[in-house]
């Protein structure tokens, strides 16, 4: 019997997708969270973990009953959302920790020296915090990734159980990579 | 001209400061960095008024409160702040790119004036592969660049090694001189203060406790605090006894024996004042057992340590002096019982406020 690649590519194809939609709500929450504080900013930083401790089923219940998407339809929008959510935590943790370690008097060098917020946040904080956010959204990655591949096999999309082994090859890769990238960032 | 009234954070304090170096100088925690920080818009006071040369940066009354991007204040960080991802060629142009309207050859231009002007600046490196010196050297250069209209410099020679400070003063200097830009520098050593401020604020726990020149505040100390702070030893309690216009003395007791001092002008008989002697006016001598004359105290030596070019004693009651080495040296071997006379010259003796 020839080899079905096909849930690995799935599997990579939505968690990538899902990181990035992640991604793009968790840097300017990890942000105004590192850098602000204001009411509600506690509350809000506890909101955004809330998927970290929720077991994965009673989140899909709520984000479907939220939608009003019962009975269960599944469709890879929904799929894409959902690995999003439960990806969010573990990037706004690790990109608001990576944000946070860059030297504000940096920053602040920057304002004192003519630029705005926008500019600061591109030119100093963004290429100081490159690595942080880079592991961040590695791990991120992984963690949907992981997630698919076992929910797919679940579902039964894929036959057999043993495809479960290069989805945790390319996972272990992924987070080679991560934990070097984490200990460079030490040592810079 | 600066004018600045702020209440920020324990910290509330008037000045004006013109062209010049005007330094700020306390402790640590006295709140030199807040004040700096305020100025430049990193921090909101609670209250008061900032004015840089007729534009209102912050008026706590009025709600005014511009961003840090356009207040035209050069900032120079105690850790020096220079990018450490860009070279000191991109650091220089950073602040340029902010300015509307200013072309592409003119800012290159810009740069290589200031990498001229505070040569020898490998501007092709980063801040990390450069030497110390170069890196200060950048930081100004990079402040001066967008011309600002004031530059707060914030102590960063404190922990620079001697050869370092030397540089650093010089750079600084020369600014000075080239410009006309008020300065304020946040200075935690005197020796700073005096070799580059016209006018020195002495600030304690967000206090101005006094102003004006560096030599005049350290000479005439308004108060015991301002003294302590500017690192006055022999400081002692004391009743005027007795004022003499005519001789030109005056005759005062201290806690346990009695000085000849110069006329005190504006006091009165009974008043209650602070007494300080600098050390090295002081003058010691191992006691051989003569009957004290005009001014001198019999004192117990407690400790004698080393000081780079001097001695200095510390006697019981917390008198403290500091002789010549070899005028220590030079004292008779015999001299165990450690009896020393010493001498309160009357010149030398400084009153400040009321205890």
């Amino acid at each position: 019997m020839p080899l079905d690649w096909s849930p690995l590519w799935l599997g990579l194809r939505y968690a990538g997708l899902a990181t990035l939609l992640a991604m793009l709500v968790a840097l300017p929450l990890a942000w105004l969270l590192a850098r602000h504080r204001f009411p509600g900013s506690e509350l809000l930083d506890a909101a955004a973990n809330l998927p970290m401790v929720l077991p994965p089923a009673v989140l899909v219940y709520y984000l479907l009953a939220a939608s009003g998407r019962w009975p269960l339809r599944f469709n890879w929008h929904a799929a894409v959302a959902v690995s999003a959510v439960y990806t969010l935590p573990v990037l706004l943790r690790m990109a608001r920790a990576g944000l946070a370690a860059v030297d504000h008097s940096l920053e602040n060098a920057a304002r004192g020296l003519g630029a705005g917020e926008w500019r600061t946040f591109w030119r100093i904080t963004l290429p100081l915090a490159w690595r942080a956010l880079l592991a961040a959204l590695l791990a991120g990655f992984v963690r949907a990734f992981a997630d698919f591949g076992a929910t797919a096999i679940v579902a039964g999309s894929a036959g057999t159980a043993w495809l479960l082994l290069p989805i945790a090859a390319a996972a272990l890769a992924v987070l080679y990579i991560e934990n070097r990238l984490r200990r460079r960032q030490v040592l810079a | 001209m600066i004018q600045v009234r702020i209440a920020a954070h324990g910290v509330d304090v008037e000045f004006q400061a013109g062209p010049g170096i005007t330094a700020l100088f306390g402790a640590a925690g006295a709140g030199k960095t807040l004040i700096l920080d305020a100025i430049a818009g990193f921090v909101t006071p609670t209250g008061g008024r900032i004015i840089l040369d007729d534009e209102i940066l912050f008026d706590a009354a009025s709600r005014v409160n511009v961003p840090p991007r356009r207040r035209h204040c050069g900032y120079v960080a105690r850790h020096w702040a220079l990018f450490p991802h860009m070279s000191l060629h991109d650091n220089l142009l950073f602040p340029q790119a902010g300015v509307p309207g200013l072309a592409r050859l003119e800012r290159h231009r810009r740069v290589k004036e200031m990498v001229e002007r505070f040569a020898p600046l490998d501007a092709a490196r980063r801040p990390h592969d450069v030497s110390p010196a170069q890196r200060l050297r950048a930081t100004l250069a990079r402040a001066l660049i967008g011309e600002p209209k004031l530059l707060l410099v914030d102590e960063p020679a404190a922990g620079l090694d001697m050869g370092l400070r030397v540089e650093w003063h010089k750079v600084l200097r020369m600014v000075r001189d080239e410009t006309s830009l008020p300065i304020l520098l946040a200075a935690r050593d005197l020796e700073t203060c005096f070799e580059l401020a016209g006018n020195m604020l002495l600030l304690d726990a967000g206090r101005i406790l006094q102003s004006g020149p560096p030599r005049k505040v350290l000479d005439q100390p308004l108060s015991v605090e301002a003294a302590r702070l500017l690192g006055i030893r022999n400081l002692f309690p004391a009743e005027i006894l007795a004022l003499d216009p005519g001789r030109n003395t005056s005759r005062l007791r201290l806690e346990n024996f009695e000085l000849t001092g110069p006329y005190l002008p504006g006091r009165l008989r009974g008043d209650r004042v602070w007494l300080c002697v600098e050390p090295g006016q002081l003058r010691a001598m191992p006691h051989d057992g003569a009957k004290p004359s005009m001014n001198q105290v019999a004192a117990r030596l407690e400790r004698a340590s080393q000081m780079p070019r001097a001695v200095r004693l510390e006697f019981a009651g917390g008198i403290v002096a500091e002789v010549a080495r070899p005028e220590f040296e030079q004292r008779p071997k015999d001299n165990d019982n450690k009896e020393w006379l010493v001498e309160f010259p009357p010149h030398a003796l400084r009153v400040l406020g009321c205890p």
